[in-house]
């Protein structure tokens, strides 16, 4: 039968919204606060969500330490007190936190061996919440 | 118009995990410390969802009172503060992992609402860790 497991997990770091697509003036206006030169931070809250068959043999759909292994070391160690602005994936696009949640969906989904990723959510604050759902 | 109602309960219980067909070295591997002999537990929440038309007269998509009652005769009774493989029918036969724990709530509960539609079990483990099954083969 086929379940859904979702591992919650945290990481902070600090951001500051701008593109160069834009004027100082429009960055202002559209960014708001979040367009502060010195940047600000958040702490994230990150659910990961895979499905699959229950196998018979394990009860399990895939093992929980495969998952934590691959999300500590390709996402959290990577973005855990950083400057997101200055993260590789961010060179070129602006760290709001929907492509934040886009590129960690992306590394998930090339880093997670025989697991079907079906979603990641990614909470910027208790108020904020963004959804990449696997096609 | 489909309204989803969701009720929440807990229940705390033991379990361990352990395949008889495993060598003692496979079940130490695949199932780490789930694996002591000896048990451990959670307190496990649960989160079922159910699906149904508002009734016009009640303005009811399900009894609350029957569905509160439901849960903790099937699952609370049966489950709280038990060793889940040794006095829950199911687990005598399959690992009480939070996976299975959840598809057997299920099997509990379906067919028991009388108006409702069952549409998802929700079990938390621990607060970063829950498993959800919506009856799908």
């Amino acid at each position: 039968m086929k379940a859904h497991l979702t591992r919650r997990y945290w990481f902070a770091a600090s951001h500051r919204l701008d593109t160069p697509k834009l004027t100082a003036d429009e960055n202002r206006a559209v960014y708001g606060k979040c367009n502060n030169p010195f940047g600000h931070g958040h702490n994230y809250a990150l659910e990961v969500t895979v499905s699959g068959q229950v196998e018979a043999a394990t009860g399990m759909i895939c093992n929980l330490v495969d998952i934590d292994r691959t999300v500590k070391h390709h996402v959290l160690e990577r973005f855990d007190h950083q400057n997101l602005n200055c993260v590789p994936e961010f060179r070129e696009i602006v760290p709001t936190t929907e492509n934040l949640c886009i590129a960690i969906f992306n590394i998930l989904k090339r880093r997670l061996e025989n697991t079907h990723l079906e979603k990641v959510r990614l909470e910027e604050t208790s108020q904020n919440s963004f959804e990449v759902i696997g096609e | 118009m489909t309204v989803f109602l969701t009720r929440k309960c807990e229940f705390s219980a033991s379990h361990h995990y352990h395949n008889p067909a495993f060598t003692a070295e496979e079940n130490r591997r695949v199932f780490g410390k789930c694996n002591n002999p000896n048990g451990h537990g959670h307190n496990y929440t649960l989160e079922v969802t159910v699906k149904g038309e508002v009734d016009a007269t009640t303005g009811f998509v399900v009894d609350l009172k029957e569905l509160k009652e439901i849960m903790n005769r099937e699952v609370v009774d049966a489950m709280d503060h038990r060793y889940l493989n040794h006095e829950v029918p199911e687990f005598q036969s399959q690992i009480p992992t939070t996976e299975n724990i959840a598809i057997a709530i299920w099997k509990r509960l379906e067919g028991k609402l009388h108006v409702a539609k069952l549409h998802r079990v929700r079990l938390y483990e621990m607060h970063n860790l829950w498993v959800d099954f919506y009856g799908e083969a």
